[in-house]
């Protein structure tokens, strides 16, 4: 029988983490047996250019600022052909909210892309980016969708949901895209044969209600659409934002953090891949989500400004990854962004 | 009934475990089940409880005639890096120890240093009881007490007994490594043997000296010496019942010879929480099972109260041992934020002293 969000909050609260975690682990290992999967891609984080300036995000710099950057289609370029010759099959373009670039700008840098790598998965944009450019366009979101999958868009990451509840957003990112038009936007993608992720950052003053609420509203999504491939989770990251700055959050532990994913893996019967975030959390304790209900690794990501311009840096490897996920007991595969395993260890 | 499903159940109803019957539960490789059994068992042993102190550590030299592959904290004498803790920079470490609320323990691990006499250690001893006198002197390991007995032709007895009538009240664990010869033949040739380790720990609780026991792991050692190692301290524990406390010291290997030489590269948080589990389940006459929070990172350690453990250890001022071997950890923590780590995982905390004895005004 399903959970309710309600069920979820309960189990939030005061659900034991074992009791939680083999259950967990138990839905897991029905559905993908001994393997983990991880992917190989690079982010490229094309500029830090926004005008946000969300509370949360130690990446953002004002157009001018001294150490503002705007990355050429050369550019861009040169970092996918890196990432071709490292084995990694995606690249996840993002970047901040640049004030006037265009459409063609994307465009462009897409077909280019797909020019020269037509075997490159373009994992790229956030709803909120989207959301921008279209603003910026003077066009709808789907319009503006078609023309970027026309262009080379494969997929969407499920970044910038953060939590999905106005009063969590209103607060950390007022200027971000707010509940009903990520989801919407994840609809219309999902519509036009783009799938995507979905993401969840913890830590940022939500109530564990409010946690729910963002779960209940994904999985809602997914019955109408079953356009996700995963859900990620995250923790707020505090160092060298505003946000830490203020005292208005403060790191999930990771009691917490294993708890949570337990009960998102319970939670999502519609979902088929639940991930750690092995970035936010550290190769020790992304380990161990492998046994509270994770299925999936992640990224070795061979770049990731965003993450480290909050003062955590964990590097990665194949090897190392193949190690780790030996050593919990697993067998680990490599993966292309819709989950087909390429190649195992 | 096969050998898994036989260990299964002993590990469920809290029976003790064979060789085999903790070969084949780390086989089996079921780690969640592991922890479950093992929380039961910290349950029956310590209820509801997580423990921490307010500790301090204190390294009184760094140069050690011992030169063990294992370690990156020692140098050899006329080494620049090398230092002894004189008594008047002592004296200025236990006046601001003085000024720690609440202290409850000084821990004291040091080198084998070859030419420092045993009086110096003995004063260490009775300046530190003479400074803190209601303090519990945690120091020196059994590999220090047999070189102690070595330089001075005392017996391992004599030593202790001097080193008691001074203050000493407790001895550390440390040392210990994998008791395998073959093992220590790798990474410490020079070191105590295994026999001189259990003699030591033998003759400290007979004398009433408590101490508490260690295993260093993943390094050269097989499993199967791992638990070897385990089943020599439960037997010497039912012999004396001396030992208070266990605690598990993954192999750092950065800046190590040992790490360099056989490619070591530190164990996931995985082994150390399954070993965490699988100690708990085979000590099963140690009261107490730390999770050493310097090695294991604060996430893991906090993690680890699921595992069995029941002591985070302490806030510690600074630690040398561990970090020359590249552990990324702080070298202090508050208790406010110990005993939050500790509430979250649905435990209540308590501030010990050494016996494991409630302090009043600790966080309760």
């Amino acid at each position: 029988m399903r959970l309710s969000a309600a069920e979820g909050a309960r189990l939030l609260r005061e659900g034991d983490l074992l009791a939680l975690g083999r259950a967990a682990d138990e839905v897991r290992r029905r559905r993908f047996g001994n393997t983990v999967t991880f992917l190989v891609d690079r982010n490229i984080n094309y500029t830090n250019v926004c005008v946000n300036e969300c509370r949360f995000c130690a990446f953002f710099r004002r157009q001018g600022a001294k150490d503002a950057y705007l990355l050429s289609t050369e550019e861009v370029l040169a970092k996918v052909r890196e990432t071709v010759e490292a084995g990694g099959t995606q690249v996840m373009i993002q970047g901040g909210l640049y004030p006037d670039l265009g459409l063609p700008y994307y465009e462009d840098m897409l077909r280019a892309i797909k020019r020269e790598f037509p075997q490159v998965v373009i994992h790229s944009f956030t709803a909120t980016e989207i959301q921008h450019f279209a603003r910026q366009a003077g066009l709808s979101v789907r319009e503006t969708l078609l023309r970027l999958q026309a262009a080379g868009l494969d997929s969407l990451p499920g970044g910038g949901a953060e939590i999905l509840v106005d009063r969590v957003r209103q607060r950390v990112s007022p200027k971000k895209i707010m509940t009903e038009d990520w989801l919407d936007l994840m609809r219309t993608a999902h519509e036009i044969g783009m799938e995507s992720t979905a993401t969840m950052v913890i830590g940022l003053g939500e109530t564990l209600e409010e946690r729910m609420e963002h779960m209940e509203r994904i999985r809602a999504l997914q019955d109408e659409t079953g356009g996700f491939r995963a859900f990620i989770m995250w923790t707020f990251q505090p160092g060298h934002t505003e946000l830490a700055a203020h005292g208005a959050a403060e790191k999930v532990s990771s009691w917490d953090y294993m708890r949570t994913l337990a009960v998102a893996r319970l939670f999502f019967d519609n979902v088929a891949h639940i991930q750690g975030s092995w970035v936010t959390q550290g190769e020790r304790v992304g380990q161990l989500t492998l046994a509270f209900g994770a299925d999936d690794a992640g990224s070795i990501m061979l770049e990731e400004n965003v993450v480290r311009a909050a003062g955590t840096r964990y590097e990665m490897s194949t090897r190392k990854m193949v190690e780790l996920i030996r050593g919990a007991g697993r067998e680990a595969a490599q993966r292309d962004t819709e989950y087909r395993v390429l190649k195992r260890f | 009934m096969t050998t898994i499903e036989r260990a299964r159940a002993r590990a469920e109803a809290g029976e003790r475990l064979s060789l085999e019957d903790a070969l084949a539960l780390y086989e089996e490789n079921d780690l969640l089940f592991l922890a479950a059994c093992a929380r039961a068992a910290k349950e029956r042993a310590s209820g509801r409880s997580v423990f921490y102190t307010v500790n301090r550590h204190i390294n009184l030299t760094n140069v050690c005639s011992s030169n063990c592959p294992l370690c990156a904290f020692q140098v050899e004498a006329g080494d620049p890096r090398g230092y002894v803790l004189s008594l008047e920079a002592l004296e200025a470490r236990l006046a601001s120890a003085r000024a720690v609320p609440g202290l409850s323990e000084v821990h004291i691990v040091s080198a084998l240093h070859p030419e420092e006499p045993f009086s110096y250690y003995v004063e260490v001893v009775r300046r530190v009881r003479a400074a803190l006198p209601a303090v519990e002197i945690q120091a020196f390991t059994p590999v220090e007490i047999v070189n102690f007995a070595k330089m001075t032709g005392r017996s391992i007895e004599s030593i202790l007994s001097l080193l008691q009538a001074a203050g000493l009240d407790g001895l550390p664990g440390g040392g210990a490594e994998i008791f395998s010869p073959r093992v220590r033949e790798i990474i410490c040739p020079k070191k105590a043997t295994a026999a001189e380790w259990l003699a030591v720990m033998r003759t400290a609780h007979g004398l009433g000296i408590r101490t508490n026991a260690s295993m260093m792991y993943g390094h050269v050692e097989t499993v199967r010496e791992r638990f070897e190692h385990l089943l020599a301290l439960r037997d010497l524990q039912d012999e004396t019942g001396g030992f208070q406390a266990f605690l598990l010291f993954p192999f750092h290997p950065a800046h190590t010879r040992l790490g360099e030489e056989y490619h070591l590269q530190r164990v996931g948080a995985w082994e150390d929480l399954k070993m965490m589990a699988l100690s708990r389940l085979v000590l099963d006459n140690v009261p107490h099972l730390k999770a050493f929070w310097v090695m294991l990172t604060l996430p893991i350690a906090q993690l680890a109260l699921g595992f069995g453990a029941d002591d985070l250890d302490g806030t510690i001022g600074e630690e040398k041992i561990i970090h020359a071997a590249g552990a990324q950890t702080g070298t202090g923590i508050t208790k406010a934020k110990l005993a939050a780590m500790i509430r979250e995982a649905g435990y209540e905390p308590v501030e010990r002293d050494a016996r494991y004895q409630a302090v009043a005004g600790g966080a309760r």
